[in-house]
Parts: structure tokens; C-alpha cells; sequence
């Protein structure tokens, strides 16, 4: 393939001064970095509310002093409401799906890393990147303001249902501007993940460096490709949902609200709207959602695990790659498995069974490849493998809770139960998770220059390891109990007899939430005292890691980079870099 | 090409594989963009539809009049991508005076096109029809449906006149080419496609 | 060391989940309808198949992790390469999947694809902020029509009927619990006043949401006497927690029975 002789992306000079160098930066690894700590705040936020609903829980008329600060009417004497429960449910699971997971994934690593990976000195439109992120920034904001507005963050769950999310006040608290603050967060959100991919497509065709063919792409970079090619979709979607809700609460339009509601005696003025209409919209985007929030997850897992074995992925880049690009795909005619018991057909409820449960073949696929890439290598325990090891696990465990809930038969039982929540805990709510801090550890290095403390880091592992299994595992049991989700308090005859288990469950919420501060200590105490990073610490081979730690404003300071080999060239403690026509680096 | 002048060259110029369509990211990135509007646009169309088909009674406010204001919208659009295409083939060509009068000519017909579709929408306001109200009393989704897809189509040819008079501006000043105009050519063009759509929809479907 | 420590981790994870699964710990209440054998055994059915993945894969995992953690300088890739893996995920998995949606369908069927019987007692049932509405068509076998605009708590008129102009209306019937017959068919028609709400009974093991706007049929047959808990299971609002009513499955005779007490009560 020839090369051509084109512009590289440096259409700026390193800037000047502290707000164009670290504000309002073009750069993209400023960016990511910008990304991967809001979605580090987030993720902490949203944390701070589980163990609030943990807590809330367990032991219903606990006080919790310092909410009761937050929220004087959502928590008065300190006790919370079974509405505010609701609120604070809505928030940790909107801000934990989108701010974090679609987040530090995918626009925080990928911002950083993608360019470099492909050989390139900045992303295709470097204004837009960082129009993505201080929208992002905005929407997290509009998010967050929803705790401090007299009336509350909206109760209507992260799925904001209507005519429950869609009526206002009068269906209950929250309802009012805390749920019109929440349609235009996520609107912007919205926005701003459609410029992100936009620019991550352009990036990936337009700006490989030479040989750098879509053959020797990473498999970090593929995942981030692909996912872009999903959230371009799935994202423009969401956006005129929540416009059109945002209308139906503010235009007085009625898309979502049938005729003949009564709220308190009062008839409601709308008329002829479809609920179903607004679950088809949100699940249509929802579903690719939870895969844009696994591709990522997928790509740095794949990207990592070489690194680790000592030798490439088996099938190479193509399998595996395919298998990410089949997920994606597919995740576009599996929607209505949320809907099994919604009043759909229960004709399309089959139709919508079958594609569900073939979407499981490529992800079988993804995970042996990735289980028997084990076979006969060469496994070196630093925290990243063992995250990665942990992602496996997790997802594996997640992945089977799909098989239960593919089929209408079995989801009419199980649906809205907690089985649910642990299977979504696992897959999204962890496995993600655990890809995430894979990444972190593995490119922690290469963007603050110094190493994390290993020690630190294994500790965070294994409690959260364990920690994990704990609480999600534990779900899934009450969930074949038929214990529903979305309960701020236990108040059946039937649940009464699960508290027990669910303070178990409790308690193993708030040590796995502890042991989250072991990570937070140790990013921050690294990146200021741990020991200064080579450029290429893991002995890797991508072109991120053929650079200084932290690289250069422009990668990797105008050499010319020419890419002669795939990714993935390992073989025990021989590893050849991707720009290296003959030396190899011997791992570290 | 040949590559020691490759190493020769300042940091500036560094080599690079080929875009696999040939095409430069400019273009690409509008392409990419214009598949997610599809998409958006795709979106409040299925909304219409499915409000549509389930309304019991769904009003046919159109009388020759607007139809016929509709026809003239679309004969201003249609004939404005053309003018578009004109001053895109000059630029190429680098008759640049002849490309920023086609540009002109181009967001004049925009305005026209906005300006009949506003007096549309005042004549309906006019009559009593609201995003909630349907003063025939049939289906009120009709206001809702129309005034949101119509609105949003709006919105982007009021953007596109801004983005080619911005575009416009740069060119005469030498600050951006050809591709330039070709770029936000692009857009122009399917936000004309999008209308192709909404007007059947919108129009000619809810003729009395 | 870790990769041993891991190894064993996820060895015992999986062992004690496998136990809590098949020892039954936390299960499924007695199953009091006519579909709901198909429904276990579908169950039952998806845990053989799925829980053999789940073992296979996490213990597969775990005796690579606890084999290859030893340093060697030459690696090897599985004979045969990437092919037998895929050829498995699609032969195995794909099997197992057809069986799966085929043996489900059927599950499925028997519940939702079938009509009701003829013969079935129609019971009207709306759902509320934050309570369950009953209503037995009475002597003359019609439901009267809704009216929205007279729903009013407070006069009791729950449904908004409307027994001045509405003859079908005045020996409806409005309860606060369902009572059915046993071993006869029933026919719910589900309709919400406001927002989306669930009918489920864990029991019957039936689930169904309310979708305001829509009348959503569904219909079984309880083969056992007894009282027991229907929740709702869709956000609804801060009450949505404590929304509940009970299902008293009864002899014909003592469902007479209390039905004319009820009647009575009107
Ligand atoms: C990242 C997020 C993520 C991922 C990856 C998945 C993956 C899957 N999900 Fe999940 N899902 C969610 C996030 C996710 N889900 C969320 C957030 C909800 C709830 C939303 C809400 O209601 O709030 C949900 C809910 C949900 C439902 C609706 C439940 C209900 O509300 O009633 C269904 C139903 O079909 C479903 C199915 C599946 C399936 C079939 C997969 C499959 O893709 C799983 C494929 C993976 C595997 C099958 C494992 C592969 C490995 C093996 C099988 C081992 C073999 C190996 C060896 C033998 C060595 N999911
Ligand atoms: C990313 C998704 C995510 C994550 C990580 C979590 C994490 C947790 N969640 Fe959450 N949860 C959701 C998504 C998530 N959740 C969603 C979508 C819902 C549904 C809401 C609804 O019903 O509408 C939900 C609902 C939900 C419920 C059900 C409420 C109900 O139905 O009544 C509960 C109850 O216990 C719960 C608990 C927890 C707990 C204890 C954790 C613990 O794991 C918390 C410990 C935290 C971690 C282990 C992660 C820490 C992460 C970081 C520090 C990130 C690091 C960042 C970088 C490296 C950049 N969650
Ligand atoms: Cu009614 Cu939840
Ligand atoms: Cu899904």
C-alpha cells in the first residue's frame, strides 16, 4: 500500500499558559486526562450513593448525618425517605452508566491513547474534542445541581419511564426540575459522545502513520473504532428521546402520555401519547448502550492480556476483532428483550429472544479466546493482568445471567428482580469496571510519568475481587427468590425473610467501597511520590510505549514513525515493537 | 514515493497511510456526522409514524394553499443545492468570484426557504394549532409531530445559511479552499435529502 | 504465588455458587399455577445448561491461571489455533441456544400464546399510586364503562363508574383483593390510572406490567388454595415499594360466598 505524504494533525503550537495548557486544552491527552478524572469523581459519587442505598437498606432508620446536610426534606432526622432512596437510586445508576462507564473507557483512554496507537500527533479535530468534553463537563454538572434544587433529583430510575418521568410534579417528588435538569444532562451527554465519536471514527481511517494498515491496528484501537461506530448510532438516538420528553414536560406536547390519567382525582390534560413508544426509543439506544460500555472494556482487556502472557491473542487480531464487531452489531436488534413483559406482542417478544441469545455466540467466542490465550504462556501478576484475570471472571459470571434472562419464559419470573440488578452489576457494573482499572494501572505510567505502587494495588484487587462476588453473586440468589428491585425498604411477607441477607450483602458493600479509597490513595500518592516511569515499563510493543512517560505535546517528537509489525508479537520474554524493523525489547 | 526525502522533511510533514476512501478527514468527519443526523431525523420520523398510526382520528389540516407554499419551499431548496453544486464546481475550478456569488445566491435561497416556512408557521399558529392543541379537534400529535420535525429541519437550514455564510467569509479572505466549500456542500445537500422526506410526510400526507 | 491464590479463588467462587444454585438455598416459593411447571422446568432447564458454561469456563480459567503462572522463555499456542474455539462457540453454544429458544418457546406459549378459555371469569383490575382495584362484573355478567373524570378517593369511586346514567355499572363489584376460584380459569384485564405498574405474583408465576393507556389481558389457572402477596415490580413512585394486595385462591363455594359478602359491602 503506498504511503502518501500528507499534513500531520500539529495544526497548533504547544500552547502558552496555564488555561490553554491545562483548561481549555486542544490536546488530547490533556483530554483524556480530563475525562478519566471526571469519570474518577463520578465514579466516586456514585459510590458515595450506594452506600448510602446499601446503608438505607440494611438498616432502614439509620442516620446518615451527612446527607441529611445535602438534603434536609429528602432526609428529615437524618432518616431517609423511601422517595429519596429512589432519588438517590436514579442518580447512582445514570451517573455510574453514563458519567463513568461511557466516560474513562472509551473518551478518556481512548482520547489519550488512540491517536498515539495509530501514530498520530493529535486527534482529527482537536477544537471539537474539547468541545466534547467541557459539554460532557456541563452535563455532569446539570447532574450533580439536581442534589441541591429544592425539589430533588428526579425518582424515576436511570430507565426514566413515563408517564412517571414524563407527567411532572404530580407524580411525585423529584419529579419536577429535578428530572428536567436530568433530560437536558443527558441530552448534552448526548452531544457531546456524538462529537467524541465522530472524531474517534476520522481519527482511526484518516491519521495512521506509515504501515501503520488496519491489519496492524492495536486491538484497543479496533475496540474504540467499532465502538464509535455504535454510540454514532445508539447516541443519536437518545438525543431526540430526551428532547422529546423534555418536551412533553415543558411544550405541554403528549408523545409519551396517553389520555385519561389521574393523578390525586385530578384528570391530567394529555392525551393520546405511547409509553411503549418511549420504552422502543430508550431500549433501542439502552441496549447498544451497555455494549458501548463493554467494547471498551473488550479492546483494553485484549490490548493488556498479550502484554501480560507473553504472547499474542490465538487467531490473532481478526478473531477477536470480529467477535467485537458481531457484539456490536447484533446489539442493534436485541432491544426488546427489556420489554418481554411490557405489553409487547408476545410474538415480538420471541423475535426479539432469538437474536439475544445468538448475541451470546460472539461473545462466547471473545471469552475462549481470551481464556485459552492462558494456555502455555508466560503470565506475569502485575495489577493490570490481574484486573484482566478478574475482568474474565466477572464477565463470564455476568454473561451467564444473560442466558436466564434471554428468554421470555424465564425473565417473566426473573425480570425486575435483583437478579437483574447482579447480572447488570457484573457485566456493566463490574466487569467494566475492572477492564477500567485494568487500563488505569497499565497506562498510569505512560500518562503521569510514574509508577503505582504495586503493593496498593494488589490489595485493591483482591478485595474487590472478593468484595464483588459478595454483593452481585449474592443478588442473583435473591434473585431466584423473586426478591424485586427498586424496594427502598422490605416490607413484604416475602422479603421480610431476605433482610438478613441483604445486610450481608450490605456489609460486603461498604468493605468493597472501602477498598476503592486503597485505589484512591494510590493514584493520587503516585503521581506525585511514586518512582519516576520508563518509557516502556511493561516491556509492551504498541507505539504509545516507543515514546517518553508522558510523551511529548506532539507523540513522539516529530520522528517519523513507520509501523513494520502487527501489535501483538510476543514471545516469552521477547517482544518486538511495532516501529522496529529489527531490535526487540526484552521484557522487563 | 520515495522515502529518504520522507526523513528529510520537518516534523510537520510525516508520512501517512493512505485514507482507505481517498477522501480528506474534512469530508469524512461531515459523512460521519450526516449518518448520526440520519439517525436523529430517523428518530422523530418514527415518533410521527407510530403517534400517527395510533391515533383514532387524525386531523388533515393541509388546504391547497399551504400545499402549494410546501411545492414552492421545495422547488426554492431543490433549486438552491443546485446553485450549491455551481458554486462548489467553481471553487474547484478557482473561479472564486463566480463560487462566492453562487455562495450567495445559495444562502439567499435558504433565507427564502425560511421565511416561507416561518410564514407556514404562523398562518398554523394563527389558526389556533399549538404543540398541544388541534383546533379541527382531531389528534393533537399533529402539532406536536409537525412543529418538533418541521422545527428541527428548520433549525438546520438556518444553521447551514450560518455555516455558509461563515464558510463564504473564510474563502473570500483565502483563510479556507475548495474543500471548504465542498465540505459544507455536503451538509447542505442532505439537509435538501431530508426535506425530500419531510415534506411527503408532513405535507402531502396531512392534505385535506 | 498469586496466580495460585487466584486460581483457588475463583475455584471456591464457583463451587459455592454452583452449591447455593443447585442446593436450592434461596429458590423459587411453591408453584400454584397450571403454566407455572413449564416456567420451572424452563428454569431448571437454563440452569443445567448455562451453570455447565459458567463452571466450565470460571474452572477452565482458573487451572490456566494456576498451570501457566510459572516463567518460561518459549510460549506455544493451543494446537489448532483459533478455529476449534469458534467451531465450539457455534456448534456447542449455537445447540444449545436453538434448544434453548425452541423448549422456551414453547414455556412461553402455553402463557402467552394461548386464548383464554371461554368459560373464564373476567376481573377488571386497575392499578394506582400506590394501590390494586378489583372489579367482578356482578349478577348481569357487563362491566360498566370507566369514566376518568369521576375517579374520586374520596367517594370511594375508584374506577370512575357511573351508576346514575350506566346500568352495566350498578352491580359492579370493586375490591381491594383478589379472590379467584380454584382450578378455574381467570381472565385479568390490566389498566392503569397513572403511571406503569406491575402485577406480580411470585407464586402464580406470572408478571405483567400495567401500561397506562393500555388494557393488557392475561390469564392462568391457580390449582392450589391459599393467600398470597401480589407486588408490583415497575417504578412507580415513592410508594412503589409498599404497593401491594393480596390473591386469596378459595373453593368455589367459599368464593360465592365471599363474593356476596362483598357485593353486600357496596
Ligand atoms: C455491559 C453491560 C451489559 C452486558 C455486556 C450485558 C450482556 C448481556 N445481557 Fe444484559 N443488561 C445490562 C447490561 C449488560 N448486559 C443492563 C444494564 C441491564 C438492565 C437495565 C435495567 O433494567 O436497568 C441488562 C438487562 C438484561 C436483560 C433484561 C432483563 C430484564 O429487565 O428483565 C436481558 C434479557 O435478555 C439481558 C441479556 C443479556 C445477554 C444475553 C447478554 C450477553 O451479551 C452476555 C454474553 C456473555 C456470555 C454468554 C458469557 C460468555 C462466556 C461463557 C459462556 C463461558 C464459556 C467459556 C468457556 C466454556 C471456557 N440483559
Ligand atoms: C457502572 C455501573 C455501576 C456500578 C459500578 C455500580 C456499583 C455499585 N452499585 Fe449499582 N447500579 C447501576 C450501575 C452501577 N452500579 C445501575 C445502572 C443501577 C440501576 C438503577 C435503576 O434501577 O434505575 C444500579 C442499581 C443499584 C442497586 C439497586 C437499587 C435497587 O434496585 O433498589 C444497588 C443496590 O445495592 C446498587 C449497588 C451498587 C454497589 C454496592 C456498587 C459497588 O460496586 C460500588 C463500589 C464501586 C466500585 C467497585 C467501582 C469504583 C469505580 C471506580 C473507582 C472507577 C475508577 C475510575 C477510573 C479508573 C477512571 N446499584
Ligand atoms: Cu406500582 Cu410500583
Ligand atoms: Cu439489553
Amino acid at each position: 500500500m503506498g504511503a502518501t505524504l500528507a499534513r500531520a494533525a500539529v495544526h497548533h503550537a504547544p500552547p502558552q499558559g496555564f488555561i490553554r495548557k491545562y483548561v481549555f486544552s486542544v490536546d488530547h491527552k490533556v483530554i483524556g486526562i480530563q475525562y478519566t478524572t471526571l469519570s474518577l469523581v463520578a465514579a466516586f459519587v456514585g459510590m458515595a450513593l450506594s452506600w448510602a442505598m446499601r446503608i438505607h437498606l440494611a438498616w432502614p432508620d439509620a442516620r446518615i448525618p451527612l446527607l441529611s446536610l445535602l438534603s434536609p426534606n429528602g432526609m428529615p432526622g437524618g432518616v431517609m425517605t423511601p422517595e429519596y432512596y429512589l432519588s438517590l437510586m436514579t442518580m447512582h445508576g445514570t451517573i455510574m452508566a453514563f458519567f463513568v462507564l461511557t466516560a474513562a473507557p472509551m473518551a478518556g483512554y481512548g482520547n489519550f491513547m488512540l491517536p498515539i496507537q495509530v501514530g498520530a500527533a493529535d486527534m482529527a479535530f482537536p477544537r471539537l474534542n474539547m468541545a466534547s468534553f467541557w459539554v460532557t463537563f456541563v452535563g455532569f454538572v446539570l447532574a450533580c445541581a439536581t442534589f441541591i434544587i429544592p425539589d430533588g433529583p428526579p425518582l424515576s430510575g436511570w430507565t426514566a419511564y413515563p408517564p412517571l418521568s414524563a407527567v411532572g410534579p404530580a407524580a411525585g417528588p423529584g419529579q419536577g426540575w429535578g428530572q428536567n435538569l436530568w433530560g437536558l444532562s443527558i441530552a448534552l451527554f448526548c452531544v457531546a459522545s456524538l462529537l467524541g465519536a465522530l472524531n474517534f471514527i476520522v481519527t482511526t481511517l484518516e491519521l495512521r502513520t506509515k504501515g501503520m494498515t488496519l491489519s496492524r491496528l492495536p486491538i484497543s484501537t479496533w475496540a474504540w473504532f467499532i465502538n464509535a461506530g455504535v454510540s454514532l448510532l445508539a447516541f443519536a438516538v437518545l438525543l431526540p428521546t430526551c428532547l422529546l420528553l423534555v418536551l412533553d414536560r415543558l411544550g405541554g406536547t403528549s408523545f409519551f402520555i396517553p389520555g385519561g390519567l389521574v393523578f390525586n382525582d385530578q384528570l391530567q390534560p394529555h392525551a393520546g401519547g405511547s409509553p411503549l413508544l418511549f420504552q422502543h426509543l430508550f431500549w433501542f439506544f439502552g441496549h447498544p448502550e451497555v455494549y458501548i460500555i463493554i467494547l471498551p472494556a473488550f479492546g483494553i482487556v485484549s490490548h493488556i492480556l498479550p502484554t501480560f502472557i507473553r504472547k499474542p491473542l490465538v487467531g490473532g487480531w481478526k478473531v477477536i476483532t470480529f467477535a467485537m464487531a458481531a457484539v456490536g452489531t447484533l446489539s442493534f436488534v436485541v432491544w426488546g428483550h427489556h420489554m418481554f413483559v411490557s405489553g409487547m406482542s408476545p410474538y415480538m417478544a420471541m423475535v426479539f429472544s432469538v437474536p439475544t441469545l445468538f448475541i451470546t455466540i460472539p461473545s462466547v467466542i471473545a471469552v475462549l479466546i481470551w481464556v485459552f490465550s492462558l494456555y502455555r504462556s508466560n503470565l506475569r501478576f502485575d495489577t493490570p493482568l490481574l484486573f484482566s484475570l478478574g475482568f474474565l471472571s466477572l464477565f463470564i459470571t455476568g454473561g451467564i445471567g444473560g442466558f436466564f434472562l434471554a428468554q421470555p419464559s424465564t425473565d417473566s419470573y426473573l425480570h425486575a428482580t435483583t437478579f437483574v440488578v447482579g447480572h447488570f452489576h457484573f457485566t456493566m457494573g463490574l466487569s467494566a469496571i475492572f477492564a477500567t482499572f485494568a487500563g488505569f494501572y497499565y497506562w498510569y505510567p505512560k500518562m503521569f510519568g510514574r509508577m503505582l505502587s504495586e503493593k496498593l494495588g494488589k490489595v485493591h484487587f483482591w478485595l474487590s475481587f472478593v468484595g464483588v462476588y459478595c454483593v452481585f453473586m449474592t443478588m442473583h440468589l435473591t434473585g431466584f427468590a423473586g426478591a424485586v428491585r427498586r424496594y427502598s425498604a422490605f416490607v413484604d411477607d416475602f422479603m421480610v425473610p431476605l433482610i438478613p441477607t441483604n445486610r450481608f450483602i450490605s456489609v460486603a458493600a461498604l468493605l468493597l467501597g472501602a477498598a476503592q479509597f486503597i485505589f484512591l490513595f494510590n493514584a493520587i500518592w503516585s503521581r506525585f511520590k511514586g518512582p519516576k516511569a520508563a518509557d516502556n515499563p511493561w516491556g509492551a510493543t504498541t507505539l504509545e510505549w516507543d515514546t517518553t512517560s508522558p510523551p511529548p505535546f506532539d507523540n513522539f517528537g516529530g520522528r517519523q514513525m513507520t509501523v513494520c509489525h502487527g501489535p501483538m508479537e510476543y514471545d516469552g520474554e521477547a517482544a518486538v515493537m511495532q516501529t522496529s524493523p529489527e531490535s526487540s525489547v526484552a521484557g522487563t | 514515493m520515495d522515502q529518504s526525502s520522507v526523513a528529510a522533511t520537518t516534523h510537520h510533514d510525516v508520512v501517512m497511510e493512505p485514507s482507505p476512501y481517498a477522501i480528506e478527514k474534512k469530508k469524512l468527519g461531515m459523512w460521519v456526522f450526516i449518518v448520526s443526523d440520519a439517525c436523529t431525523f430517523g428518530a422523530f420520523l418514527f415518533a410521527y409514524g407510530y403517534m400517527r398510526v395510533g391515533a383514532p382520528v387524525w386531523g388533515t389540516p393541509f388546504e391547497f394553499s399551504s400545499i402549494l407554499n410546501g411545492v414552492v419551499m421545495t422547488a426554492v431548496l431543490l433549486s438552491s443545492s443546485l446553485t450549491m453544486l455551481a458554486s462548489v464546481r467553481a471553487a474547484q475550478a478557482g473561479a472564486k468570484a463566480s463560487a462566492m456569488k453562487w455562495l450567495g445566491v445559495t444562502m439567499l435561497l435558504g433565507g427564502i426557504f425560511a421565511a416561507l416556512h416561518l410564514r407556514e408557521w404562523f398562518k398554523l399558529i394563527g389558526e389556533g394549532w399549538r404543540l398541544f392543541h388541534n383546533p379541527t379537534g382531531g389528534a393533537a400529535q399533529f402539532g406536536a409531530t409537525f412543529f418538533s420535525v418541521t422545527g428541527l429541519h428548520l433549525s438546520h437550514v438556518v444553521s447551514g445559511v450560518i455555516a455558509l455564510a461563515f464558510i463564504a467569509r473564510g474563502y473570500q479572505r483565502d483563510r479556507y479552499d475548495a474543500s471548504h466549500v465542498e465540505t459544507v456542500g455536503l451538509y447542505w445537500h442532505f439537509v435538501d435529502l431530508v426535506w425530500m422526506f419531510v415534506f411527503p410526510l408532513m405535507y402531502l400526507m396531512n392534505a385535506r | 504465588m498469586s496466580g495460585k491464590i487466584f486460581a483457588v479463588l475463583v475455584a471456591l467462587i464457583t463451587l459455592v455458587t454452583a452449591y447455593c444454585v443447585i442446593a436450592h438455598v434461596w429458590w423459587m416459593p411453591v408453584d400454584i399455577s397450571v403454566h407455572g411447571p413449564k416456567i420451572d422446568s424452563q428454569l431448571e432447564e437454563t440452569v443445567l445448561v448455562a451453570g455447565t458454561l459458567f463452571i466450565a469456563g470460571q474452572l477452565v480459567l482458573a487451572a490456566f491461571v494456576f498451570l501457566y503462572g510459572t516463567s518460561r522463555t518459549k510460549t506455544k499456542q493451543i494446537p489448532g489455533g483459533a478455529k476449534p474455539l469458534v467451531l465450539f462457540a457455534f456448534i456447542l453454544v449455537g445447540a444449545e441456544i436453538l434448544a434453548l429458544s425452541f423448549i422456551g418457546s414453547k414455556a412461553w406459549g402455553a402463557v402467552y400464546f394461548s386464548a383464554p378459555d371461554p368459560g373464564s371469569l373476567p376481573i377488571d383490575v386497575q392499578a394506582g399510586q400506590f394501590a390494586y382495584y378489583f372489579r367482578y362484573a356482578g349478577p348481569d355478567g357487563k362491566f360498566g364503562n370507566l369514566h376518568p373524570e369521576l375517579i374520586n378517593e374520596g367517594t370511594q369511586n375508584y374506577f370512575g363508574l357511573d351508576p346514575e346514567h350506566d346500568p352495566d355499572a350498578r352491580d359492579d363489584i370493586v375490591t381491594a383483593e383478589l379472590a379467584i376460584p380454584v382450578n378455574k380459569p381467570i381472565l385479568l384485564t390490566l389498566h392503569s390510572k397513572d403511571v406503569g405498574h406491575s402485577f406480580y405474583v411470585r407464586e402464580l408465576r406470572v408478571q405483567q406490567d400495567f401500561v397506562p393507556g393500555l388494557n393488557l389481558p392475561i390469564h392462568f389457572t391457580a390449582t392450589q388454595t391459599g393467600r398470597f402477596e401480589i407486588v408490583c415490580t415497575q417504578l412507580c413512585g415513592l410508594g412503589h415499594y409498599n404497593m401491594k394486595a393480596y390473591l386469596s385462591v378459595l373453593s368455589q363455594a367459599d368464593f360465592d360466598e365471599w363474593l356476596k359478602k362483598q357485593a353486600a359491602m357496596q
